[in-house]
């Protein structure tokens, strides 16, 4: 039985003081995808259908390698913070809760490693 | 806590049916959520009938009407019968609302009552708002200074007192908080929009010197960043306020204080 007053239950173990980071970092890499993914829409529609060597030739283009690269980097901060926020908001078993924070970074730096190593392999290799 | 379906023991069922009074000629049905702590019974959706022609035009006055002529036992709160004590905050029509500024007329078909969602029911529409009062009291809802008090009053100019309009008029009648999704799901971290409202309400007062420890107790991901502008509490207020803006201020001056 909880005996402790409502007042300490409200307080409970005191303010986290964050949550104006994670808050920051999903405003600023949505803005951030907003012209990258623009770019990227456009490059698949110029591209699409078209030789195999023609395409690994754009994408070996240090611009738009650049680009790829940074929108790879914001999609999967964007994606892991958007994921984290779900999880806070659906999982209230606290060891689930825990569980799911860890795999949902793990799965975002997996996703993030795959895609980028992708990018500079193109980038460099052909 | 998410629950997409209710417990057991809160499923509701089709209650009594009670008798049209006698001589009516204009007649309004009423269903209302009915649920007592004693009689060990799930909660039920009674209907009553109306008359019109003998009862006022609010919400309050048709379930006052119910408590005084048909079943004595319908428990409700109310108290200042002209949108000022918040009271008789709860779910009228599918929206949260008071019932005393509420009009007969302005619903179609059959008035449906239920008390505020996702709060614990006390008996029939009243809820216990117990978590609710302490997350107000948390925030600390006073003037705070540390400067030696003035020889009359603490001054503030007419500009700043307007910053103030819009925020002082809330009544905490928790319909907004009682409407927010993120409030259901985690209504025992996040303090939800009018305790948030309130907090910004003393966070923009020119007159508190404790502004940046408020902030460094709101800055929690979920006290404050449970707030995803679902707008609900927007939609909701009985008072026209718009506890999102206030929450969006708030979130403001988290940023502002960091870049």
């Amino acid at each position: 039985m909880d005996m402790r007053t409502p007042l300490a239950k409200v307080r409970g173990l005191g303010s986290a003081k964050s949550g104006t980071e994670h808050f920051w970092k999903v405003r600023t890499t949505s803005i951030a995808l907003t012209p990258l993914l623009l770019f990227y829409v456009g490059f698949l529609v110029m591209y699409v259908g078209r030789p195999y060597a023609d395409v690994v030739g754009a994408l070996s283009n240090p611009f738009v390698a650049t680009i790829n690269a940074l929108t790879v980097i914001a999609s999967v901060i964007h994606m892991r913070l958007g994921m984290e926020e779900v999880i806070q908001d659906y999982v209230h078993n606290e060891s689930m809760k825990l569980l799911f924070i860890v795999l949902n970074a793990f799965f975002s730096l997996l996703i993030g490693g795959l895609c980028l190593i992708a990018v500079l392999k193109i980038a460099f290799a052909g | 806590m998410v629950e997409l379906t209710l417990p057991k023991n809160s499923q509701m069922t089709e209650g009594k049916v009670w008798p049209k009074p006698a001589d009516a000629k204009n007649v309004r049905e009423y269903r209302v959520y009915r649920w007592n702590p004693d009689d060990g019974q799930n909660p039920r959706i009674d209907t009553f009938y109306i008359d019109i022609d003998d009862c006022g035009p609010m919400v309050l006055d048709g379930l006052l009407y119910i408590k005084d002529k048909i079943d004595p036992t319908l428990t409700l709160r109310r108290s200042c019968r002209e949108g000022i004590c918040g009271s008789c905050a709860m779910n009228i029509d599918g929206t949260n609302t008071l019932a005393c500024t509420k009009g007969m007329e302005d619903i179609g078909g059959t008035v449906k009552v239920y008390p505020l969602p996702h709060m614990p029911v006390v008996k029939d529409l009243v809820p216990d708002l117990t978590n609710f009062y302490a997350q107000h009291r948390s925030i600390e809802p006073w003037l705070k200074t540390v400067s030696p008090p003035p020889a009359k009053e603490w001054k503030q100019s007419h500009e700043d007192r307007m910053k103030l309009d819009g925020l002082y008029e809330c009544i905490l009648c928790a319909c907004c908080s009682a409407s927010c999704p993120s409030y259901w799901w985690n209504g025992d971290r996040y303090l939800g929009p009018a305790v948030l409202l309130q907090a910004y309400r003393w966070l923009i007062d020119s007159r508190d010197e404790a502004k940046g420890e408020r902030l460094d107790d709101l800055e929690d991901p979920f006290r404050l960043y449970r707030c995803h502008t679902i707008m609900n509490c927007a939609q909701t207020c009985p008072k026209g306020l718009n506890p999102a803006k206030a929450i969006a201020e708030i979130k403001k001056m988290m940023v502002e204080r960091r870049v």
